[in-house]
């Protein structure tokens, strides 16, 4: 027996040895690895989104330019809880084929995250109420409802922005981790700037599912649940009618126009021509429209209002005065000869014909080119400088406190900078101060390099209207009901221009209106200010521009205008301007010029009809 | 004079260990809202039934006269080998097996009962005084006695029930079958295992080349060359074997399943999707699980059969290793028990008996547990008094009851009836 006794404890030894395995096994499962804990809380847990209201916007008088509307996305669980699956049934609700389905599931299955991927976007509302009769068949699929933009007026597209599917690119810079994939983020405009303020906070549920994918109970009894906040409400300092108005003015032009109120660098408004409809880019508009417009050779994405660059013209001629007029080399009475031009040597900068030896205020009135050539020279040789480079970055120094050279940082994407040339950039091309005024006289009369943006104009406009500072123009004006906006648009900038020194140029403003290129854009009872401009374009017709402020005293809009192709700055820019500036100041009533009006919607800017109020002023413009 | 009965209370007590907790853990998994509804509804409630008939049954046996299974031992064999056969013609399908038959509301499976018969059945043969199992002919007959059961379940498609029977070669070894045996068992299982896992061509030639070098060494042996000869070409035989039944034999699914068991397929939405989910609901119940009645899988219902074959999910994913170690250890306890009162058994019938009962009971706990781990092949048996279902808690306790009424008579058991 003693051989069978033994063979007893081998079978004991075997269930132990068995026991122990099992249980070593179970330690690796249960304790070593963590692979098991994860895939248990991806499959049973289930995180509902709450998105919250993006915040509506508001213009400057209350009135409701851009608020909500329900959109639908179909969803689906990644990886699928169903095992089996039909797909006849689902194809025919969604009405696409097998192949289709295929597809749509493979980029689904690509795009997955979190548990969950977008199977088909921004369903139409026959397409929602009927998907969503059938859907409860397929457990894995379920209708999202997210908040879409709708838009009370047609207006202002590119600066309010839009709404869309965040990037992969968007998603990796998220530092703070607050999106997720498919989920949607302000693209550009105000929607982008203040993405922060607009999107609110999104709510967090945890939720125990079973199965079949049905939601059971609150994990720790929603404890860790976030509630969603909607988003803050914004006011913006855009006057919606100005707007719309001024978009009606540049229907069928290219160009822009920027209104700022200058006591506070509110942008009043923004126009850029072409556009498009805000609409078009709403969520479930924009896939069918962004690849259109993008593509389309007249550029109706790019806002040109902060974007284009253009040299200034004469409408510099403003700023190389007051420079004058600060560094006391021009007086009021200072009088440059003028005989159809400015001669040095080989050097003719020409004229146009205007009585021959014009003051600092004729001179702007007139736009006389000479004057500011001998002007540059006075500005530049001075005897305090030891050389051209010290001359020179001093006139620099004037026109980057003008805001000029560099982004003003208004509130919305796109903006440039434009251009100032530095010294050193002469320096290379000429020699290390072996230049003088005579090399770049062109910039003396707001050509050669110096490029502004239709914005940077806008605010030399309201520079001179505060008699010497300026706000950064920006939109913002109250978020959620306070006056929250970032500080530096409450920070006043000074040009070291001395207000006493914008008299003379202010009065010859005005003058150009009484008397001079923009005689033909007054508008009674209104005492406005203004300057014309022409920029020479290589590629065609000149660029129209203006700049102009009113009412003179304690002015209330401070404008720029370009129209691009438009010849002189007198046939399109200013009436337009004018007309701006009455719209704005008095918004009740029909225009008083409603020949401008007429001439400026009735017909689309071409240069048949450059010439009729101002031949007389000629190319100096 | 009779001695008085005393029955073992350790093994009562590990009993009583394994249902309470198996209770608790069908309690959880089929409802465990916190409500307690008593009534035939509910799974839970319908086991507190087959818990109470369980212990009526088993109460019964120590009314029963001792000698009554054993005299009635071939007759009880023959009567659950009729049902058997039965069963293939008048059972219902379930899951592909025609193994159930259905009374009124509620289901017996026979294959279940069929294993206190066999255990019956075999005692009695292998107590016999004049049975020796060094003996081919008494070999073969209670290898017949095995088979016979064996054959007749995986025929009603239900081979994990039948398997096992084949756990009763332990019985035979503990009475003098060769350890070869169980070696050439290891052996064949290891050969079987690496054949599906790689191929019967790569394997041969790996068989081959061992040999080979084995021959290098002890070529001067000629008695030694001629058992490898033997070996190599059972060897070969066995792979080719192997690879028919496998490639020809099995059904698509039991391909899968032992595939997905050996790790040579994913397939966690088909076949393997059990295993997966049981597997999930172990991990994640971390070292000391996540609370009585808060498992996630347990309450989302995502582990399948999880109150039957699956009911150990529960104790992993709610209790953690503290809980699925404490079982394993409950009942390599029993089983040790289990050995021991066979051991103090002084007649032969009842140590058959009682590693009867240790052989059935340990395959099912080993095989349970390991499919449950991916250790094993998915096979549809129970945890022993653990798994809900009437069948196997009657049947589990029957057999068990039957151990303690001889085990509390041994005193008077000292040698087998002469008949």
């Amino acid at each position: 027996m003693s051989v069978d006794q033994n063979r007893s404890r081998v079978i004991g030894g075997v269930i132990v040895m068995c026991g122990l395995i099992l249980v070593i096994r179970l330690f690796y499962l249960q304790v070593v690895s963590d692979t098991y804990a994860q895939k248990s809380d991806r499959i049973s847990k289930r995180i509902v989104t709450e998105y919250p209201d993006r915040g509506l916007i508001t213009d400057r008088h209350g009135k409701l330019i851009v608020f909500n509307a329900d959109a639908y996305d179909l969803t689906v669980s990644m990886p699928m809880y169903s095992r089996s699956f039909d797909t006849t049934t689902f194809c025919t609700l969604l009405r696409i084929t097998p192949e289709e389905f295929v597809q749509m599931m493979g980029k689904a299955k690509k795009t997955a995250y979190n548990g969950k991927a977008v199977f088909k976007k921004n369903l139409t509302t026959p397409e929602f109420a009927r998907i969503q009769e059938g859907i409860y068949q397929f457990r894995d699929f379920q209708i999202e409802t997210h908040s879409d933009r709708k838009y009370s007026m047609a207006i202002a597209a590119h600066t309010l922005g839009y709404v869309a599917e965040i990037s992969k690119n968007e998603l990796e810079r998220d530092a703070s981790e607050y999106y997720d994939a498919g989920e949607y983020i302000g693209k550009s405009g105000l929607e982008q700037f203040y993405e922060e303020q607009l999107r609110g906070i999104k709510g967090r549920q945890h939720y125990m599912v079973n199965n079949i994918g049905q939601i059971k109970e609150r994990v720790n009894g929603g404890k860790d649940d976030i509630r969603a906040f909607p988003g803050m409400p914004m006011e913006i300092s855009m006057d919606a009618a100005l707007q719309a108005y001024g978009e009606e003015l540049m229907q069928g032009k290219t160009g822009s126009i920027v209104a700022i109120e200058p006591s506070t660098g509110e942008i009043l408004a923004m126009v850029t021509s072409p556009g498009y409809d805000p609409n078009d880019f709403a969520i479930k508009n924009l896939s069918h429209n962004y690849p259109k417009l993008a593509v389309d050779p007249s550029k109706p994405l790019l806002n040109r209002a902060v974007a284009a660059q253009y040299p200034p013209g004469s409408v510099f001629k403003l700023i190389m005065a007051l420079i004058g007029l600060e560094e006391g080399v021009l007086t009021e009475n200072t009088h440059f000869s003028c005989h159809g031009g400015f001669h040095k040597g080989s050097l003719t900068v020409r004229c146009h014909p205007h009585p021959g030896f014009p003051d600092l205020k004729y001179s702007i009135q007139t736009s006389c080119n000479a004057y500011y050539c001998n002007a540059f020279r006075e500005i530049l040789h001075q005897d305090k400088f030891k050389n051209i480079e010290e001359g020179y970055n001093n006139w620099r120094n004037y026109l980057v406190n003008f805001g000029l050279g560099s982004r003003l940082g208004v509130d919305i994407n796109q903006e440039q900078g434009g251009n100032v040339p530095t010294a050193q950039y002469f320096h290379k091309i000429h020699g290390e101060n072996s230049w003088s005024y005579i090399r770049i006289i062109s910039l003396s009369i707001g050509q050669g390099e110096l490029l502004l943006t239709p914005l940077q104009m806008a605010n030399v406009a309201a520079i001179i209207a505060n008699r010497g500072y300026f706000f950064t123009p920006h939109f913002a004006r109250l978020i959620d009901g306070k006056n929250t906006i970032p500080e530096q648009f409450k920070t006043k900038h000074q040009t070291g221009v001395s207000d006493y020194n914008f008299a003379t140029v202010v009065d010859a403003m005005a003058a150009v209106f009484s008397g001079g290129t923009a005689a033909g854009a007054r508008i009674p009872g209104i005492e406005m200010c203004g300057k014309t401009g022409t920029v020479q374009n290589p590629h065609g017709e000149n660029h129209s521009m203006f700049i102009a402020f009113a009412p003179r005293d304690n002015p209330k809009i401070a404008i720029a205008t370009v129209v691009e192709n438009a010849g002189y700055g007198s046939t399109y820019a200013a009436p337009i301007s004018a007309l701006m500036m009455e719209k704005y100041l008095r918004p009740d009533t029909t225009s008083s010029r409603m020949d401008l009006y007429n001439r400026m919607t009735g017909k689309t800017a071409t240069h048949t009809t450059a010439h009729q109020a101002d031949t007389s002023h000629g190319a100096g413009e | 004079m009779e001695q008085e009965s005393k029955i073992d209370y350790i093994t009562l007590i590990l009993y009583f260990i394994l249902v309470v907790f198996g209770f608790m853990c069908i309690y959880s998994s089929s409802s465990g809202d916190g409500t307690f509804v008593p009534n035939l509804s509910t799974n839970y409630g319908k086991q507190v039934l087959w818990i109470v008939i369980s212990l009526v049954l088993g109460a019964a046996m120590f009314l029963i006269d001792v000698r009554f299974f054993e005299v009635f031992s071939y007759a009880i064999y023959g009567l659950w080998i009729g049902l058997l056969i039965l069963v293939m013609f008048l059972g219902r399908e379930v899951n592909g097996a025609r193994s159930w038959f259905e009374l009124g509301g509620f289901r017996l499976q026979p294959a279940e009962f069929a294993k206190f018969g066999v255990a019956l059945a075999l005692s009695r043969y292998i107590g016999d005084m004049d049975v020796n199992m060094r003996k081919l002919r008494n070999q073969i007959i209670s290898g017949g006695l095995i088979s016979l059961p064996f054959l007749l379940i995986v025929l009603q498609g239900d081979a994990g029930s039948g398997l096992v029977f084949l756990a009763l070669v332990l019985v035979l070894y503990r009475e003098g079958l060769s350890g070869l045996v169980l070696i050439i068992g290891v052996a064949v299982l290891t050969l079987s295992v690496l054949t599906i896992a790689y191929g019967g061509v790569p394997v041969g030639i790996a068989v081959f080349l061992i040999c080979g070098v084995i021959t290098a060494f002890t070529y001067t042996n000629p008695a030694f060359l001629r058992r490898l000869v033997l070996v190599f070409v059972g060897a070969i035989g066995l792979i080719l074997s192997v690879q028919f039944f496998f490639d020809n034999i099995l059904q698509a699914h039991q391909q899968v399943r032992i595939e997905v068991m050996l790790g040579l397929k994913e397939d966690p939405q088909g076949y393997g999707y059990n295993v997966n989910q049981s597997m999930i609901a172990i991990g994640s119940g971390g070292f000391s699980g996540k609370g009585y009645l808060k498992g996630t899988q347990t309450k989302g219902d995502f582990v399948p059969e999880q109150h039957t074959d699956f009911i150990f999910t529960s104790v992993g994913e709610e209790f953690g290793w503290v809980g699925t170690s404490t079982v394993v250890v409950v009942f390599v306890l029993l089983l040790l028990r289990i050995v021991y009162l066979a051991e103090r058994q002084k007649n032969k019938f009842s140590r058959v008996y009682a590693y009867c009962v240790l052989s059935i009971m340990f395959f099912h706990v080993l095989i349970n547990i390991g499919m449950t781990i991916n250790l094993a092949p998915v096979i549809g048996i129970p945890l022993p008094f653990f798994s809900y279902g009437g069948s196997s808690m009657i049947s589990f306790s029957m057999l068990l009851f039957f151990l303690l009424r001889l085990d509390a008579n041994r005193e008077n058991e000292l040698d087998s009836i002469n008949y």
